[in-house]
């Protein structure tokens, strides 16, 4: 498998990614920097965790509109495999290859911890290697991950099993004192009609290597892995 | 000209900042302040003497840029 790793001004998690990346497929992903107007031929394109432009005006707004975001999005049209870590879940809703959009977390705080994820849909190139229902445990880093929708737009996300992960407890219960950011319905990722391009605000680059606690994100690389090799 | 765009989240999207305000205006004893919604103002020189062309184009700004129209109305006020 072939991956790109997208470096807008402002990325910080894009080494996290590289590495895991890295250590998954045993070769390093190209590094594509926001300027540039194409990317390899890959399998794989990341959008990194990080304050991308600042998160001027709002997060992910200025980089959607970056030269690269073109390419990203002809890629994604053709079927390519888009991960949005974080921002880069920010910048495909703003982008619009991800529905709706992300708000301030209803505390107004930046919330980095562990936090508990019910998988939803265990389908794809990005899940199969869960099971549905399956609870992981995978930090979240972030101010405005507050995932929004009307009532319909949530109800047909649902109806079509494009939510990929809900917030939960630890005994996997979708609750509202398990939800760190006032998503609505716990949302924490989802899919794209066509399940090629996923956004989640938790950071499974950063459950991957046993150094830094869980490796509960390392099914997300394995997955893809087989799925695009 | 000036162009002034007002850009304000739509009704029935949670406002956190809004409602901290309207809590920190309580607390300041302010009564009688109800809900409170909190947007964004920009100003921007745009060339031309044309007002309607003018229009036309920061709507486009808007739409493609300056507000999110998935949760976001914008207004746009042409001053000359």
């Amino acid at each position: 498998m072939k991956s790109a790793v997208i470096v807008f001004p402002g990325s910080n998690c894009d080494r996290d990614v590289a590495d895991a990346l890295h250590a998954a497929t045993g070769k390093p992903p190209v590094m594509a920097w926001h300027r540039d107007a194409g990317i390899p031929e890959v399998d794989l394109i990341v959008l990194p965790g990080g304050f991308s432009y600042g998160d001027y005006l709002r997060c992910g707004a200025m980089a959607a509109h970056s030269p690269v975001m073109r390419e990203v999005s002809a890629r994604a049209k053709k079927g390519v495999a888009v991960l949005g870590i974080c921002n880069g879940f920010q910048i495909l809703t703003e982008a619009q290859l991800l529905p709706e959009a992300l708000l301030p977390n209803s505390n107004l705080q930046f919330i980095c911890r562990e936090v508990g994820l019910k998988v939803e849909a265990a389908k794809g190139a990005f899940t199969s290697h869960y099971q549905e229902g399956q609870t992981i445990r995978v930090p979240i880093a972030h101010r405005d991950g507050n995932y929004f929708a009307d009532d319909a737009t949530l109800d047909a996300l649902e109806d079509s099993g494009h939510v990929a992960f809900r917030y939960c407890d630890d005994k996997g219960a979708v609750t509202q004192a398990a939800n760190p950011n006032g998503s609505a319905r716990n949302i924490a990722g989802v899919f794209n009609d066509r399940g090629n391009v996923l956004g989640l605000m938790p950071h499974p680059e950063r459950a991957f290597d046993p150094a830094t606690g869980r490796t509960d994100g390392r099914a997300m690389f394995d997955a893809l892995i087989e799925a695009l090799n | 000209m000036k162009a002034r765009v007002h850009i304000t989240l739509k009704k029935g999207v949670l406002d956190p900042q809004g409602k901290a305000i309207a809590h920190a205006l309580a607390s300041l004893g302010f009564a009688g302040v109800g809900d409170v919604r909190q947007g964004k103002y920009i100003e921007l020189d745009v060339g031309g003497a044309d007002e309607a062309k003018a229009r036309a184009e920061v709507t486009a700004m808007c739409e493609k840029l300056l507000a999110n129209t998935v949760i976001e109305n914008y207004t746009v006020d042409i001053a000359k």
